[in-house]
């Protein structure tokens, strides 16, 4: 079999697994989320925590839910990675310095997961394990919440109530990301990915010289780390690492985790509200550019040609063997249009288009399907966009699930498509004029453009995964990434429940022959467009100098 | 006769050509637009190049600033003929945008000085304690009683409140036939300016000099009292936030560009021009005229909207209640059928009808002379040519009318009083009559009875069945409205049974009937609860409530002051089926600006695809590959997307003061038409555009 044939047969294997499981997840989800029964741990952790699961919030109490739960957790991972040193079961790592602790903090909070350090080189047990992995559950939880919040915006009218951040947040973690996280660590421990908590090992090279592995809690992380689009590796070789992605199977696998939830979500979007139809549109065009991506990835890197190439048997450099260009183009796609981040591959090698794909990808703010929760909620406003403008076309101030689309809805959404646009292209232009920041970059030219670009593009997106070639581990980069990683989190989420709180107060319009059908193909369509153009212009000139002049120079 | 029907205030004008057959395709689109209009507007658009009006328009200021800046820079180096180039087009581009917006308000101000001159200063008689005095018209308070004869100047608003004018309203209006202004009733409201014509009314005031009719139709005309409309301000927002995104996009370039080596080919003017080229300036620039226009369109149609926001709200209704009278059948009903109980032959019973409608000067009498006429031949006889003829005229008492010759005296009128009359006489009644009015009246119409007394006694002769006329062409137009997603409801006072079969005629969705003004009030709360806009017309007092309630509610020109003053919009024509072709309007509005708004975001690719490769190709020559239009040069090329920038504004300019064409279809062939049309249309124009503005520029010599 030729590798383009098995990569359209992974391809095609992988769509099939995800249509057969979003279903079942996506009408559970929308259960967890809608059901008023607890469970008795549930019940515990309410009264540890002092809350009432059952008070309905409105949106600046939901908001201040997350920000303070976020501000806590960002502080608790802090002060755990300054005091490792002095901590059992570091593996005798000593304390992180403060600007990179923040960064990492700063990341792991925010579901964003980029990592300045190596991880089998700096982070024990204990911050890997109980810190962590602990926030790989509970950013991602926090994104779900949000963007529930948002769907009960679009299906509440009269009403500024959007549930409870606290019960959905507990929820979200005990009932969805549990349960599924320990089933794929145990596929991933069955694929041959390691579990256990043993020291470093020193381990003998075949070419003479030794080399020192370390084990730990890896299966159970991996699998949250991609379920939960969080990205950030056990080790700093990431899903490339045979412990954390040993074979095509769980590499698939891994892929599989990455995009459930973001595209289960739709589901669960349509179900509560009250439509299936509308969930079905938004999965369309989240469906449309992940293949569309998928597919010109491919073709880039399968196309590449030159010597070094045609002896490797295409663009190789950078990519594991195990899993092939067709394995790593799928994951670079999925890990890039999530918000997770996580790498089987050196994205800095693919060919010039190939990194300009990985680019766009986290440059359309994530949202195909995109990270969990975020990616909902992302496409959601932009489907609040598309319907503004395609709504005027039919004459009627345009609405959106019964829901007005008017000054209000417009000025937030429009806030939050502004939020990353200003912090990758001002934070680029800031580090590429500065002198300092430009010395971490190790290409110069477009290459090294793309350096930069795709950290604050990885940063303010949440993405967490980098272009290597750029050392990101200075006191400014640790700083700024970690600023562009918690603004590009947090004020978006401010915008989204001030938007679903000023839905949820509606009365719903009811929809006639005049209403725009936003669950029609033409629609979907249409959202796609938005989101290319009006996006993808927004860096189309950064693109050019970067990824453009290099692909096109090939 | 059964109803008392009103008498028409005007000439049969108020029956608008029906809907269907000629001009149905731009029933609603027209508005004319004379390139005349471009240069006599040019001096306003100069004026209006003050920033502290263009702050209104974040695009377009962003554009003024980027003219200042090359302005200066051009100053700054006088021999590069680059910047002078692109200097000129940009403040082109910003003058382009003003002179859409002072054509669209152009076309109001000649309105304005039309009625500027019917608001002379007035001397008032005003009524003091019995006594008159003369006073100027501008110290009248409200409440002040005035005194107006034939061939006074109505001093003022007000409410006729002692006596009957005819008066001129021809300034306000544009139509010459005087109308009636009685005290009481639905027709008391009169407008200042207006010229009695005669007898003598007595006025109560109604509004403050300054605040009257006139002042305000100026106004609105003008432009002047021109607010932004949510649906504006949330459009202008969206663009704002582009705006910045491409306001970044532009700035971040330059560090970039000195990082690609590229400083030399970046300089501030090409980044202005990039700027002003990617910020949608299409829509940006024609966004104000579009509402103007919209509000202009319906002053063409004699509608005053009384804020851009009642314009709007138009295109949004979903639920349109219309009063039967006068908007869904015409204003009075006919005869449709003679129907002879047994033993009378239809033709004796035509005549006898006629004979006894001779007298009835209603418009229902005159229908029975001639469906008579019509059905048999009938000849109309001349009231004199029956000598010795004794005839009974029709009057809202007796509700009868008819003629007595010799010894036989004929009849017709309401059943009640027929049958009256007949039993008086010791007459019969035959056994089917009672069946046939019933039947008459299950069909939705009114029965009038018509009996003889002549040598065989009293007796019924049979029946007429008037019946409503239902206008010709409004099923097709209800139709037409349900397609778009509204629903008609159809308001009467009439009886369920009549109502319901008038609806079905007339193809409305749903009908109230016996509907007092409570009830119409409710009715408008139900719907607007469950989510609905409601629009309406009305003219009585009694209307005024639901006319505020209502989303749109159009007062006839006729009705009360008070009508006039509750809703948003006034129909100077008093013709209620126009608030169909306001929805039209409405609707039209906003098809406008999305369209324009998907043109302007759409033309930004190519934009692109000319200006990145002028920039870069020179750092990274594979950017070259970006220039597939093939431009001359960098120069031409960057210079060639400003001039078609500019050129699409004035291009665009009748298309924004016509308004897109609108049809009557459902959202999804809507959308899919203009998507085609101005989205793919808006992708692909500057592609063509920008290339044949470059082979132009190549013929200068120094360019390319």
């Amino acid at each position: 079999m030729s590798p383009q044939a098995a990569g359209l047969l992974q391809l095609t294997a992988l769509i099939a697994a995800l249509a057969l499981a979003c279903r079942p997840l996506g009408d559970h989800m929308a259960k967890v989320y809608s059901s008023d029964k607890h469970s008795r741990p549930e019940k515990w952790i309410y009264r540890a925590i002092g809350v009432n699961p059952a008070a309905e919030m409105r949106w600046p109490s939901y908001l201040r839910g997350v920000l303070a739960f976020s501000a806590a957790s960002v502080l608790f991972l802090y002060l755990l990675q300054r005091i490792q040193g002095s901590m059992p079961g570091s593996l005798g790592f000593s304390s992180i310095d403060p600007d990179q602790a923040f960064n990492t903090a700063a990341s792991f909070v925010a579901n964003t997961n980029w990592q300045s350090y190596s991880g089998e080189q700096a982070m024990g047990h204990v911050v890997q394990t109980g810190g962590l992995a602990v926030q790989n559950f509970l950013s991602a939880a926090v994104g779900m919440a949000v963007a529930v919040a948002l769907v009960r915006g679009f299906a509440r009218s009269r009403t500024g109530e959007l549930g409870n951040f606290w019960a959905d947040l507990v929820r979200g973690t005990v009932r969805v990301l549990l349960p599924i996280s320990v089933i794929g660590a145990l596929v991933l421990v069955a694929c041959g990915a390691i579990q256990n908590f043993s020291g470093i090992h020193q381990v003998g090279q075949f070419t003479g010289g030794t080399q020192e592995w370390n084990g730990g809690a890896v299966a159970s992380q991996e699998a949250i780390k991609e379920l939960g689009t969080n990205g950030g590796g056990y080790f700093n070789a990431n899903s490339a690492h045979p412990f954390e992605n040993p074979n095509p199977l769980s590499n698939l696998f891994e892929i599989f985790l990455i995009l459930l939830i973001p595209f289960a979500l739709t589901r669960t979007f349509g179900r509560m509200a009250g439509s299936l139809r509308q969930g079905y549109a938004i999965l369309g065009a989240m469906a449309v550019i992940w293949i569309g991506f998928t597919a010109l990835m491919m073709w880039t890197e399968f196309a590449h040609r030159g010597p070094a190439f045609e002896i490797a048997g295409g663009a190789m450099e950078g990519k594991e063997t195990r899993f092939g260009i067709a394995g790593s183009s799928i994951f670079a796609v999925a890990t890039t249009l999530t918000s997770t981040g996580a790498v089987n591959s050196f994205h800095s090698s693919y060919t010039g288009f190939g990194g300009g794909i990985t680019l766009l990808g986290m440059q359309l703010g994530e949202i195909a399907p995109g990270g969990v929760g975020s990616g909902l909620y992302g496409m959601l406003i932009m489907a609040v966009i598309a319907v503004f403008i395609a709504g005027l076309m039919v004459g009627r101030t345009p609405e959106y699930l019964g829901k007005k689309i008017g000054t209000r809805q417009i000025k937030l959404a429009a806030c939050y498509i502004l939020v990353t646009p200003a912090l990758v292209l001002g934070f680029t232009a800031v580090a590429v004029a500065l002198p300092a920041p430009a010395d971490s970059m190790t290409n110069s030219g477009a290459h090294g453009f793309s350096e930069i670009l795709y950290a604050y593009t990885s940063g303010a997106n949440n993405n967490g995964s980098a272009f290597a070639g750029l050392d990101a581990d200075t006191p400014w980069f640790n700083t700024t990434i970690g600023i562009a990683i918690l603004l590009g989190r947090f004020l978006p989420m401010v915008f989204v429940l001030a938007l679903a709180g000023s839905l949820a107060e509606q009365r719903p319009v009811p929809e006639t022959a005049g209403t725009l059908r936003t669950d029609k193909p033409l629609y979907a369509g249409l959202l796609v467009g938005t989101i290319l153009i009006i996006t993808g212009l927004t860096y189309f000139p950064a693109l050019a100098l970067g990824p453009l002049a290099e692909g096109l120079a090939s | 006769m059964s109803t008392i029907t009103p008498t028409p205030t005007r000439a049969p004008h108020g029956d608008l050509p029906p809907a269907g057959g000629h001009g149905r395709a731009d029933r609603i689109g027209s508005g004319l637009f004379d390139p005349k209009q471009l240069l006599k507007s040019f001096p306003d658009a100069l004026r209006k190049l003050d920033p502290r009006v263009m702050v209104q328009s974040p695009v377009m200021f962003v554009v003024l600033a980027g003219s200042v800046v090359t302005t200066v820079l051009a100053l700054s180096d006088p021999a590069d003929w680059f910047g002078w180039a692109i200097t000129g087009w940009l403040w082109l581009t910003t003058v382009f945008a003003n002179l859409a917006e002072a054509v669209a308000e152009g076309r109001g101000k000649a309105q304005a000085d039309t009625l500027r001159r019917a608001r002379t200063d007035t001397v008032a008689r005003r009524l003091a304690g019995g006594k008159e005095e003369r006073v100027a018209g501008t110290d009248l308070r409200i409440g002040d009683l005035v005194v107006c004869e034939a061939g006074d100047i109505v001093p003022g608003d007000g409410d006729v409140v002692e006596g009957v004018a005819s008066v001129d309203e021809s300034a306000i209006t544009g139509e010459s036939a005087p109308v009636i202004r009685e005290s009481g009733g639905d027709r008391s409201a009169v407008t200042g300016g207006t010229k009695v014509l005669s007898d003598r009314v007595v006025i109560r005031i109604t509004t403050r000099p300054g605040e009257t009719f006139i002042d305000r139709m100026i106004g609105l005309v003008e432009g002047a009292a021109r607010q932004k409309t949510p649906n504006e301000i949330a459009l202008t927002i969206l663009l704002a936030s582009l705006t910045i995104v491409f306001l970044l996009a532009v700035v971040t370039l330059k560090p970039f560009a000195i990082h690609a080596g590229a400083d030399d080919q970046t300089s501030l003017i090409v980044l202005a021009a990039l700027l002003v080229c990617l910020i949608p300036t299409t829509i940006g620039a024609l966004l104000s005229a579009i509402g103007i226009a919209g509000m202009d369109r319906l002053v063409q149609r004699n509608v005053l909207a009384m804020s851009g926001r009642a314009v709007e709200a138009a295109g949004d209704v979903s639920t349109l209640l219309l009063d039967k009278t006068g908007t869904i059948t015409l204003g009075n009903r006919q005869a449709a059928a003679f129907v002879p109980v047994a033993g009378v032959t239809e033709a004796d019973l035509a005549d006898a009808a006629q004979l006894s409608s001779l007298a009835d000067e209603t418009p229902e009498g005159r229908s029975i002379v001639v469906l008579a006429k019509k059905t048999y031949g009938l000849r109309e006889r001349d009231q004199g040519e029956l000598t010795g003829a004794a005839w009974v005229e029709f009057t809202a008492q007796t509700r009868m009318s008819g003629v007595d010759l010799g010894g036989r005296k004929v009849r017709k009128g309401a059943t009640g009083s027929v049958l009256a009359w007949v039993k008086e006489r010791g007459g019969r009644v035959p056994e089917d009559a009672a069946a046939l009015t019933d039947e008459i009246a299950r069909a939705g119409g009114t029965p009038l009875l018509v009996a003889v007394q002549d040598a065989d006694g009293a007796r019924v002769l049979g029946l007429i069945h008037l019946k409503d006329v239902v206008k010709e062409g409004m099923r097709e137009r209800f139709g037409e409205l349900r397609r778009m997603g509204i629903r008609t409801v159809m308001i009467t006072g009439d009886n369920p049974l009549t109502a319901k079969a008038i609806a079905e005629e007339a193809g409305v969705d749903d009908f109230l009937a016996e509907a007092t003004p409570e009830d119409k009030m409710a009715l408008i709360k139900r719907e607007q609860a469950a989510g609905q806009l409601v629009a309406m017309t009305g003219d009585g007092t009694n209307d005024a409530p639901a006319l505020a309630q209502a989303d749109v509610g159009v007062a006839m020109n006729t009705g009360t002051s008070a009508a006039k003053e509750a809703g948003n919009m006034v129909d100077l024509d008093s013709n209620p089926t126009k608030l169909i072709e306001i929805v039209e309007i409405g609707k039209q509005l906003l098809i406008t600006r999305g369209a324009l708004t998907t043109f302007s975001i759409a033309n930004d690719v190519a934009k692109y695809f000319a200006i990145i490769p002028a920039m870069f190709a020179v750092a990274y020559p594979s950017l070259d590959k970006l220039n597939i239009m093939g431009l001359t040069s960098p120069e031409s090329a960057i210079l060639s997307a400003v001039i078609f920038n500019a050129l699409i504004i004035v291009a665009l300019v009748p298309l924004a003061l016509k308004g897109v064409r609108y049809r009557p279809v459902s959202a999804d062939r809507m959308l899919r038409r203009n998507l085609g049309l101005y989205g793919l249309g808006g992708l692909v124009a500057p592609f063509i555009g920008i290339k044949l503005i470059d082979l132009i520029l190549t013929l200068i010599p120094g360019i390319g």
